[in-house]
């Protein structure tokens, strides 16, 4: 008996008479059948679509291949699992096994490391936000707090003389690296004197060890260059402050920002290409460090924040075709079960996102949505799609970073996050929610309990 | 719906309108469904008839052979907007 | 009898042969005349109406390659199933924004014995539009001043420095002649809605302009160097015909340019001579030239030496060439069958 073909929906196409410009868009697809080994269609029938995969030998690698970066080019290096980028506690348990503190930027983050079983003392607090409570439980733990402001410079010296415990401290350092927008609201100045006139008060004051320096220059950055000019702004610091005070700061804490392999909005070239490596970065960084006049005794401990560009890449969003129809205009839209709402990265990134089965060479310029009833729930404004029929799945890469703490809870519940571990068995670390999950932090006024229709 | 009796289809899809100069290029189904109306199939037999050669239920096949008629109204490759 | 000459198979893009022309055609008639090979050459193609496509007597065969955007890993698939039926020896990308995957695909492309010369990342990188003032100080080259700006705002601050006009221009393409601060303004806005920031401002230079081509060994030394002025020129800024000049300052300037920066491949410097004499670099252009046949036909066959550049081949630097020879441009209408349209757009060959 002759087997049927697979079915893939009509398609025709006007050949366009374009002359080629430097602008094309089109793109080639290769299937993506498997996660790390397992079906995306089986991930999908057993866990639901959509659906957050998060692969842990990918997570290691990145992890082991940065460290092995930074440590062949400087001798002391200490990553910092940044809680913000992805906080689920098997993620941060994967950093905190291969090795990595935990940096955190409120009090909930500060409580979930924690929770984990961090060691006070290997938690790093930044951020603008530390309530007063949130600073005397870190002045207790010796956690190494990183001033944002002088009122909060202010409040720690407050705690220190009332409760006689010396806090762990470093400034955060803003400063041009040459690039744009610069981060100025965070921290204190370097280049108009706020930054040297905060660590005088600090050393003056005597009250806190100053231990570290901080600076977080921006997010997504594709120039290593402005990395080295900040590496040297915060040498020179520590100069400074070596040089008057004989005190040597103990570590040298760059942040992160490092961009990862997604492409940015508005980029020609895939961001697979062009983005700098980390090779690069710790190339920047490690060089300006050794380059600069700070001659210590001991050289400082390298601390690096990085979250995006080690989680990026291990995350994945099994997605489903919802729909397909014809705009107003002839453009081909396709709506897809996962949108912004879970993906708010694609608000920054055209997402790589490719089919789950098999399909012909034949393509059409598509809208991709999300399923929310909002004009801004699009998941890539064009992109050249090969012929899905509803119920076909897609996989959307690289979005390991950020969705997972900033996704939203709007008109429904957020899936299931699924971990595959490195023998290739999926376990799920998040559940999905349920209306329970919702309805129990709800509290009806008795007046309002009931109605008549 | 009539297609336009001028339309030159080639078998690997490729498909020439020699009253407007156009040319388009239509995937396997697209081909097939684009040669049926051109003989003046009916809905109900193209649709039949693609049930059979592909693994496709015949809800599905209707829509989506809706959606391929109104492409071609919108490429003016049917006669419709010729009556 | 038989010819003694080696036979290479050359791979060549950029075959838009149309007002905004890519080099690819006067490239292939170069090396078809080439002394020191016979060649075969395979084209390669984004869109199904280059007309090089069409074009049998200089071009064997044709494929279409995927668009830069398409990133390397799929332009090296593309050319390894290429290279699997045409076993190619050199390929000579002339297209702007193709420049970046294939300089990157370089040591891949070599495993797969094709080879090109063709700039260092590095170099490639330093003559962006952005590094323009880095590289001007770097290598002592005049050029004009200009910064990068991320507010219309800033503009305003430089006007006073460069005066009107200002050139406004995006990241990697565009520019914008702007004579007060409303025409800025809009530049600016319609640059950076198409481009995104920063935004280029650059003093304005009033003078002539002169074009070179030539190619640098890589070791710092000029294998070939040709000044043109152009004679007429399009609505879109290209020449449509040109001179061969003699300019020693010109000169000068090349063999400084490729000394200093080791530069290695084919390139196109733009200059402006000011009403003093001196002479500014506006942009460095990191690959063959769109009138690359002129310098052909004034004895300087740069795609032909370019060529035996990539294989290792020893080339003598050409020194001498014929000033006072024109080129001009010709359009030139081919009769072309359906069929093979219809063959290069679905089967992506023909």
């Amino acid at each position: 008996m002759a087997t049927k073909h697979r079915y893939e929906r009509p398609m025709i196409k006007r050949l366009e008479s374009n002359m080629p410009n430097k602008f094309g868009m089109r793109t080639e697809f290769e299937p993506v059948t498997h996660i790390e080994g397992v079906a995306v269609s089986q991930l999908a029938e057993d866990y639901g679509s959509p659906l957050f995969v998060i692969s842990e030998r990918k997570i290691r690698k990145l992890y082991q291949a940065a460290k092995q970066s930074f440590e062949s080019r400087y001798p002391r290096v200490q990553f910092a699992w940044s809680y913000k980028t992805n906080y689920l506690t098997a993620v941060c348990n994967v950093f905190h096994q291969e090795g990595s503190w935990a940096e955190v930027v409120s009090g909930f983050e500060y409580d979930k490391a924690i929770n984990n079983g961090i060691d006070g003392t290997k938690i790093i607090f930044n951020g603008p936000d530390k309530s007063e409570d949130d600073l005397r439980k870190a002045v207790t733990n010796n956690s190494l707090i990183h001033i944002d402001h002088l009122d909060e410079l202010y409040m720690l010296q407050e705690i220190a003389r009332e409760t006689k415990q010396r806090p762990k401290v470093a400034i955060r350092v803003n400063m041009d690296t040459g690039i744009y927008p610069m981060w100025d609201r965070f921290g204190f100045n370097y280049e108009n004197g706020q930054a040297w006139d905060a660590l005088n008060k600090i050393m003056f004051g005597g009250q806190m060890d100053l231990v570290g320096l901080h600076t977080h220059i921006g997010t997504f950055m594709l120039s290593p260059n402005a990395y080295a000019i900040a590496a040297s702004k915060l040498a020179n610091l520590a100069q400074r402050v070596q040089q008057k005070y004989g005190h040597e700061v103990k570590y040298i804490d760059m942040g992160g920002g490092f961009s990862s392999r997604n492409t940015l909005k508005g980029a020609y070239l895939p961001g697979v290409d062009t983005n700098p490596t980390i090779d690069d970065f710790a190339e920047a960084i490690t060089s300006a460090l050794m380059n600069s006049e700070y001659r210590p005794k001991t050289p400082p401990l390298l601390i690096l924040e990085t979250g995006r560009a080690l989680i990026d890449e291990a995350g994945y969003m099994i997605s489903s075709v919802i729909a397909n129809k014809r705009l107003s205009d002839g453009r081909r839209s396709t709506i897809l079960d996962a949108g912004v709402n879970l993906l708010f990265t694609s608000f920054w990134y055209d997402h790589k996102i490719t089919p789950a089965q098999e399909f012909t060479s034949y393509t059409e310029d598509t809208v991709l949505y999300g399923p929310l009833c909002m004009n801004i729930d699009v998941v890539r404004e064009n992109i050249s799609m090969p012929l899905l029929n509803k119920g076909d799945k897609v996989v959307i890469h690289h979005v390991g970073a950020y969705n997972m703490t900033q996704w939203m809870q709007f008109i429904t519940l957020r899936p299931k996050v699924v971990m595959i571990d490195p023998e290739g068995k999926p376990h799920i670390i998040r559940n999905n929610e349920s209306m329970d999950t919702i309805e129990n932090l709800e509290q009806i006024p008795d007046h309002l309990a009931h109605f008549e229709l | 719906m009539k297609i336009k009796n001028n339309i030159a289809v080639s078998d690997n899809g490729f498909v020439f309108n020699p009253g407007s100069g156009e040319s388009y290029t239509a995937n396997q189904v697209g081909l097939d469904m684009l040669n049926m109306l051109r003989k003046g199939e009916k809905s109900a037999a193209i649709i039949s008839f693609i049930a059979e050669k592909y693994e496709a239920d015949p809800a599905v096949i209707e829509k989506d052979l809706n959606d391929f008629s109104e492409t071609l109204k919108q490429y003016h490759l049917s006669q419709h907007e010729e009556l | 009898m038989k010819n003694s000459k080696p036979q290479l198979t050359i791979a060549v893009s950029g075959l838009n042969a149309i007002d905004s022309p890519g080099p690819g055609v006067a490239v292939i008639r170069a090396l078809r005349e080439a002394k020191a090979f016979d060649c075969r050459i395979i084209g390669l193609a984004y869109e199904s109406l280059e007309p090089g496509i069409y074009m049998h007597d200089l071009i064997e065969k044709t494929y279409h390659i995927p668009y830069p955007s398409a990133g390397t890993d799929a332009l090296m698939k593309r050319m390894a199933y290429i290279n699997e039926k045409e076993n190619i020896d050199v390929v000579i990308p002339n297209f702007d924004a193709e420049l970046y995957s294939f300089i990157k695909l370089k040591p891949k492309f070599e495993q797969l014995g094709i080879y090109s010369f063709l700039p260092t990342m590095d170099q490639f990188e330093s003559r962006q539009k952005i590094n323009l003032p880095e590289f001007g100080k770097k290598y002592g080259i005049n050029v004009p001043q200009s910064k990068a700006v991320y507010t219309p705002g800033e503009i305003n601050k430089l006007e006073q420095e460069y005066g009107w006009p200002l050139v406004v221009k995006g990241k990697y393409y565009d520019a914008i002649l702007a004579y007060n601060p409303e025409q800025a303004k809009s530049a600016y806005q319609k640059i950076s809605a198409k481009w995104g920031l920063p935004i280029i401002v650059q003093e304005f230079v009033h003078g002539t302009e002169y074009n070179v081509t030539g190619l640098g060994d890589g070791n710092g030394n000029t294998i070939a160097a040709v000044p043109m002025r152009k004679q007429y020129i399009t609505d879109k800024g290209k020449a449509w015909g040109g001179i061969t000049i003699t300019d020693p300052k010109a000169l000068a300037l090349t063999t400084h340019f490729l000394q200093r920066t080791q530069w290695r491949g084919a390139f196109e410097l733009e200059l402006m001579k000011d009403k003093e004499g001196r002479y500014f670099l506006l942009e460095i252009n990191p690959r063959i030239p769109a009138w690359i046949y002129l310098a052909v036909g004034v004895g300087q066959n740069i795609p032909e030496a370019l060529t035996k550049l990539a294989l290792g081949i020893p080339t003598e630097a050409f020194t001498t060439y014929e000033a006072g020879k024109m080129f001009i441009r010709y359009a030139w209408d081919m009769i072309v069958d359906l069929k093979e349209f219809e063959q290069i757009s679905t089967n992506g060959e023909l």
